[in-house]
């Protein structure tokens, strides 16, 4: 019964999987069937934005042409610069050079947060500021040189593209701030030297998430800001 | 781990009764906290076992108590409002609380590593987790309750919910929405174990057909599930922003909310009886003392329910709207996805031809329930005719309709595996005359309490109001006699399994001379880690000879 219990030769395999072999194919399908998870709960809100998109084609390009090309495009690099940061971490924690691996996630991080940063002080802070906030707030002012022009819209969808301009980004900015709690940990990890080349799978793991939450975006900049 | 313990069941090989063992999953420890932190798929499954045992008792209060209401067609003592709140609380305990997590979450957590021969379930922590997150759910649903209810029916249909509801519907999205990770996570670790986990020589043909129905649950688990959570989630943004989504008013579409919403809650209700499914095969199969018949066709029954289920949900919608064409392809499809339950109910009917059929507990609620589901998927598609629908549309046909696949069936089903398993759970024999009596008992209140909203349905009586034409009364003063007898059915294994646990005999490894891991390389009660050696498997499922003996 004793060998039941645990591996005494290997204190990183959980003491119900037999083999090392068996454990990392166990993690690795959980975390894909975790990523299928989420394309079904970002799926509702694609089906939401199709419905209304097709509902409503001016009301998206005007609302479009609201939103700051620049900003987002620079956002946009910050993001995938962020998946590079993260697939050299990766990179790094198999080959065990741990110090490299540290400055990658610290890197990660740090661009992901000049993203969120950038979203709320040059997007989401004017639209509120202005009115375009959709809801009981929602009361774009006529004057307004840039939002002024939405008026002609009012009444035809108007919201609903602001609705889901909120709802979408603002679900993909939450996974990005989960995604910063657990960096956070990562990082500490690393630094208290818990990842070697032969144990790296949370870190692995954390990059597919980190991917996956990067694609999202590339999905969500073309549909909300290039919509002509 | 390097000596070989081979399972061979045949006649001449014996099937191995291990005494009761000195320290098992129950006993190795006492305290409060070895259970509220334990990663035992086995103590986690006993801590839903309780969890969900509650919440089916106070689902039935709220049944019990509207049914009384119904014996008289003015209303008495539940006026609309009131009666509203009854019937959707009930709806959504007895889903989101007991139908989901039943077999599931209880006898798939106990059952499926000891069935594949593993330690454990692939993520024990995950599994721990998931019984928090339901419990978080469960703590908001009494919170609903005790702050005044919910009364949009457990549908939440737009604009209804988002624009006029006065109830406590954005905690009740919260609640759906929490709830629904921990279905997400317990599907996640099934499949994983399914994969991953099998021991040596259990191929994917060698496996007990209750894996097999799991399999498939869990598939709609992870990929229907976060669609009703993020349907649920555009509600209580609506509710709170006050946009409209949803609402026409404000340019939403009400109708997309029920695209969404039953995109998950149709393959829900296969949730809700592919795991019941699992148990028949298995207890057909014992008391049949038969290799299940077509044992090939069953397995991939569950997963073709599982891929075509995710292709009708357009069937609840025939007169909301939606497109006639739409309504064509959506009928078609449901007249498809019949096939593979039919193909289950065949096969099990020729698993008795020429078996051993002995008539224990488990064999009674069994072949009760092949002829409950088979009448409750039978008007199902009745209903799934887009001619016959529109006059049967929210009338009490439909009400018996699900009521004969979700109690007939699973609750049914459920009650079987745990008539089944309670020796293995418990390590202790109930009394079997009682036990027959009750799934008698149940039989009987359950189609004295259904079988007559047939009949009120068929004649236009519309589900979901409180008082009704008194020419309804009839059917109603016999469902709520029927619905009487049920309860007291239900009660009965109450008292007869409590008895066993403190007076019950030791049960012995296998009493009823079944096959498969659980029973041949198991102790009942199992010990902490399942098996002494991990087994390795030679043979396929249900390999009876017909001359195994029952000791009970």
């Amino acid at each position: 019964m004793s060998s039941l219990d645990s591996h005494a030769d290997n204190p990183y395999l959980a003491h119900h999987f037999e083999t090392e072999e068996q454990q990392t194919e166990s993690c690795t399908l959980g975390m894909w069937l975790f990523l299928a998870q989420e394309v079904m709960f970002f799926g509702g809100l694609f089906l939401a934005y199709a419905i209304y998109r097709s509902l409503y084609p001016e009301a998206w390009s005007a609302g479009s042409h609201t939103l700051d090309v620049v900003v987002g495009g620079i956002n946009t690099v910050f993001l995938l610069l962020s998946s590079f940061t993260m697939a050299m971490g990766v990179y790094y924690a198999q080959t065990g050079k741990q110090k490299q691996l540290a400055l990658m996630l610290l890197a990660t991080l740090a661009l992901g947060i000049t993203f969120v940063t950038v979203k709320w002080f040059f997007e989401y802070a004017p639209k509120i500021e202005a009115g375009v906030f959709p809801g009981k707030l929602w009361a774009p002012n006529p004057a307004n040189h840039h939002y002024g022009q939405l008026a002609f819209f009012e009444g035809q969808g108007l919201q609903m593209f602001f609705l889901l301009y909120f709802v979408m980004t603002g679900m993909h900015a939450l996974h990005m701030i989960i995604g910063f709690g657990i960096l956070l940990v990562l990082i500490v990890m690393t630094m208290q030297g818990k990842f070697h080349a032969q144990r790296y799978l949370p870190i692995l793991f954390f990059g597919l998430y980190w991917h996956f939450v990067d694609i999202v975006w590339v999905f969500l900049f073309p549909m909300f800001y290039l919509v002509s | 781990m390097s000596t070989e313990h081979l399972v061979e069941p045949s006649a001449d090989f014996p099937v191995r009764d291990y005494g009761p063992p000195r320290v098992h999953y129950l006993n190795w420890r006492h305290t409060i906290a070895s259970w509220l932190l334990s990663r035992d798929h086995k103590r986690i499954g006993i801590m839903y076992l309780v969890s969900i045992s509650i919440f089916f008792v106070v689902g039935s209060l709220f049944a019990a108590i509207f049914r009384l209401e119904l014996l008289t067609p003015e209303g008495d003592f539940l006026q609309a409002d009131t009666y509203n709140k009854f019937f959707t609380l009930h709806g959504v305990v007895m889903i989101f609380f007991f139908l989901i997590p039943s077999i599931p979450a209880v006898l798939g957590n106990f059952l499926i590593p000891l069935m594949i021969g593993a330690k454990d379930v692939a993520f024990p922590k995950l599994n721990l987790a998931s019984w928090y997150i339901f419990m978080v759910g469960g703590t908001i649903g009494v919170a609903i309750i005790l702050l005044g209810g919910l009364d949009t029916g457990w549908t939440f249909y737009t604009p209804l919910s988002s624009s006029y509801a006065n109830t406590h519907v954005f905690l009740a999205a919260m609640l759906v929405f929490i709830t629904g990770f921990s279905s997400i996570l317990t599907g996640l670790n099934f499949l994983v174990t399914i994969h991953k986990m099998r021991a040596p020589g259990l191929t994917w043909f060698r496996l007990p057909l209750f894996i097999w129905a799991h399999y498939a649950t869990s598939v709609i688990q992870v990929l229907g599930t976060p669609v009703l959570a993020i349907t649920v989630f555009l509600v209580g943004i609506e509710r709170i922003w006050g946009v409209g989504i949803f609402d026409p008013a404000l340019g939403g579409d009400p109708i997309l909310f029920q695209h969404m919403f039953w995109f998950y809650s149709h393959p829900a209700v296969y949730i809700m009886i592919l795991p019941g499914m699992g148990v028949i095969s298995e207890v057909i199969a014992c008391f049949s003392r038969n290799r299940v018949f077509g044992y090939e066709f069953i397995a991939f029954s569950s997963v073709a329910i599982a891929i075509i289920g995710f292709l009708v949900w357009g069937h609840h919608m025939y007169v909301s709207g939606q497109s006639m064409y739409a309504n064509l392809v959506f009928s078609l499809l449901t007249m498809l996805v019949a096939v593979p339950s039919a193909i289950k109910i065949f096969n099990w009917t020729a698993t008795l031809y020429k078996g051993n059929v002995i008539w224990e507990t488990p064999m009674l609620y069994a072949v009760g329930f092949i002829g409950l589901f088979g009448i409750g998927g039978g008007t199902g598609l009745f209903l799934g005719t887009t001619g016959l629908d529109v006059p049967l549309h929210d009338t009490y046909f439909v009400v018996a309709h699900f009521h004969y696949v979700m109690v007939g069936g699973m609750v049914m089903a459920y009650l079987a595996g745990i008539h089944f398993w309670w020796p293995k759970i418990t390590g202790k024999m109930y009394a079997q005359t009682p036990a027959k009596i009750s799934a008698i008992v149940v039989f009987v209140g359950f189609n004295f309490t259904f079988f007559p909203q047939f009949l009120a349905g068929w004649n236009g009586m519309p589900r979901r109001y409180h008082s009704y034409n008194a020419d309804f009364q009839i059917w109603n003063v016999l469902s709520t006699a029927g619905a009487t007898v049920l309860g007291i059915g239900f009660l009965m294994p109450a008292f007869y399994l409590g008895w066993s646990l403190f007076f019950g005999k030791d049960a012995g490894s296998n009493p009823w001379g079944a096959r498969g891991l659980e029973w041949e390389a198991c102790t009942s009660p199992p010990i902490p880690h399942n098996f002494e050696e991990i087994p390795v498997v030679t043979q396929e499922a249900y390999a009876y000879t017909g001359e195994e003996t029952v000791s009970v």
